[in-house]
């Protein structure tokens, strides 16, 4: 049961808190899931319960691609690993150990890199990973995900621990615009329209999304109905929802806190291409390196705000015809 | 170890030669040295060591086998089949399409094999995952880890030792093919790594060193590991690359060699003389 309760306003939750109660809470229910972490337990507010439970939890110190494989071995003894650092640690420190010791090798686990993209802020261009996506979907039968709102997080954390595959959610650990009531559950692999519309369709994730119903309020006022679909499962993408929502409209924006280069633009274009090509642009990073900043600086900087996507809407409708 | 049961052992790690060389033969060229420099380790492993259960490969009590040095796989299949997780016919598929041998090793396809491994150092985590999964289950089973020498080039292995010693995984046991040779010479030349046995007990490992190419010695230092404790256990291992065929010993660059059908035939011969004088 999905219900949409969008209204700009921000969740009152921060994800970092919605991790420290939603890991111990999967671990209190199946004795199989176990936590890993990189020295970041304080961060995400897991150390308490992990003290308590050091059958449970494990602190790997400061080396992910130790703690992958060691997650990969616990795969293997019949635990569900959940592993948890910082975005860049999460994947490419660790991408070769995710993709051998844990896809190829078939142990299953779950992996959260979290302050993906611009929401690294002041960690800065070190920590702020643009590519963790484009990363992650190049990993045979991955399931990756970019968090929507606390709720969704909720959601899909319990779904991914008994899910086959490696899965990679990337999350910031602040706030988020309150997108879905609480409780609601969220299948992964499938979008949510969160406003319909009949001129463009602007799928978008992560942070983005917040940013696409802002930007379709815009369009609204100057006449162009926008659609905005939450693309939340960038993989397996929900291709239907893409090709449903590009006929209805005839013109696609994609939104996305990440690098243009195999992101959700990547997977949506590829869809498209195959199965409805309508013109369509993007909001994403220019194929850059991060920087230091706050987040709002850091979306001007990358152009990753309501306006750019009113902006690139209005260039896709300007070539629609 | 009684007489009798040495010669057993020492038998085993004959008939082991035989096989990986086979399985190499069967397709012309393959990573020689470095399987025979492991298989008195895997005698002493699997002729008595290891509790498994051939006719159930993943029975959850069982001790398990991380080769990490995943490129001896003919060393491990060769194993294996003697022991009767699949035909001997078999390993002459080794490479081949659809086999259930492929080059390095796969839990996915072959029976008993315990841990994908092959791209060098990413055993060694999965080992410890395994130890500590083992252990958090409350089975009364340990992991065996065979590192490379070579391979401890690779950061991840020293990652995952200090995990191990942090963790206290006394139910995991190093095994350091030191067979001073890598794919472009020898060690020493390509790559020194210093004294391996300092560098275990630094990392707080239970360490010594034997002769990895004597079954007995081997046997000796594997009952040490049985005892439990606070510490992972290290056996460094003194071997030859290429032991037990004197020329691929003596061919120094021999990580991996084709083996022409004389070649193969001659050593075969020899393996078998030897065989016959312990069965004898």
């Amino acid at each position: 049961m999905v219900k949409i309760v969008y209204t700009g306003e921000m969740d009152p939750r921060l994800c970092k808190s919605v991790l420290g109660e939603t890991i111990p809470a999967l671990a209190e229910k199946d004795p199989d899931v176990i936590y890993l972490d990189a020295d970041l337990m304080s961060c995400i507010g897991t150390g308490k319960w992990a003290a308590a439970h050091p059958d449970r939890a494990i602190n790997c110190g400061i080396a992910e691609a130790n703690m992958v494989g060691v997650a990969c071995g616990l795969a293997s003894a019949g635990f569900k690993p959940i592993v948890h650092t910082f975005g860049p640690f999460a994947s490419r420190r660790c991408y070769d150990q995710a993709f051998l010791s844990g896809g190829y090798a078939k142990n299953d686990i779950t992996i959260i890199g979290t302050d993906p993209g611009v929401t690294a802020t002041m960690n800065g261009g070190t920590h702020m990973p643009f590519e963790d996506v484009a990363l992650y979907r190049a990993l045979p039968g991955s399931t990756v995900i970019d968090v929507t709102d606390p709720t969704l997080l909720s959601s899909v954390l319990g779904q991914c621990v008994d899910r086959p595959g490696v899965k990679f959610i990337r999350v910031g650990r602040k706030q988020y615009a309150r997108v879905y009531e609480e409780g609601s559950e969220l299948p992964i692999g499938r979008a949510v329209t969160l406003r319909e519309g009949a001129d463009i369709a602007i799928f978008a994730s992560g942070i983005m999304v917040h940013e696409a119903m802002q930007a379709a309020r815009a369009l609204e006022a100057g006449g162009v109905s926008a659609a905005v679909i939450d693309m939340f499962t960038i993989k397996p993408l929900d291709e239907e929802a893409v090709e449903s929502w590009a006929k209805k409209c005839g013109a696609a924006v994609v939104a996305e806190n990440h690098n243009k280069y195999g992101g959700l633009w990547s997977a949506v274009s590829e869809v498209l291409a195959r199965r409805c090509p309508v013109p369509a642009g993007y909001v994403a990073v220019e194929d850059e390196f991060g920087e230091v900043g706050p987040q709002g600086y850091l979306q001007e900087r990358f152009g990753l705000t309501a306006a750019h996507i009113v902006e690139q809407a209005k260039a896709v409708l300007a070539r629609k015809g | 170890m009684e007489a009798a049961k040495k010669k057993e052992v020492q038998a085993l790690a004959v008939k082991i030669r035989m096989a990986a060389l086979e399985a190499i033969h069967s397709l012309g060229s393959g990573h020689l040295g470095g399987a025979l420099s492991i298989c008195d380790v895997l005698a002493a492993l699997y002729g008595g060591e290891m509790k498994i259960d051939v006719s159930n490969p993943r029975w959850p009590e069982r001790d398990k086998l991380v080769c990490s040095k995943g490129h001896a796989g003919p060393a491990v299949y060769g194993t294996l089949a003697v022991k009767g997780f699949f035909p001997c016919e078999e390993l002459k598929t080794l490479n081949r399409p659809g086999t259930r041998l492929p080059s390095h090793c796969d839990r996915n396809r072959t029976p008993g094999v315990d841990m994908t491994t092959g791209s060098l150092g990413q055993g060694t985590s999965l080992a410890c995952g395994m130890a500590l999964g083992d252990r958090l289950r409350g089975r009364d089973s340990r992991v065996f880890l065979i590192v490379g020498d070579g391979e401890s080039n690779e950061g991840q292995v020293w990652e995952a030792m200090a995990f191990a010693s942090a963790k206290k995984l006394s139910n995991l046991v190093v095994l350091l093919d030191w067979n001073k040779r890598q794919l472009d010479g020898w060690t020493e030349d390509v790559y020194p790594m210093g004294d391996y046995v300092a560098k275990f007990e630094a990392f707080g490992f239970d360490t010594v060193k034997v002769d990895g190419n004597d079954v007995e010695a081997l046997a000796q230092a594997l009952e040490r590991t049985r005892q439990g404790g606070e510490r992972p256990y290290a056996i460094v291992m003194d071997t030859v690359k290429g032991a037990g065929i004197q020329e691929v010993e003596d061919t120094v660059m021999n990580h991996s060699l084709t083996v022409s059908d004389e070649q193969f035939e001659r050593w075969t011969a020899q393996l078998k003389a030897r065989l016959a004088e312990l069965e004898g």
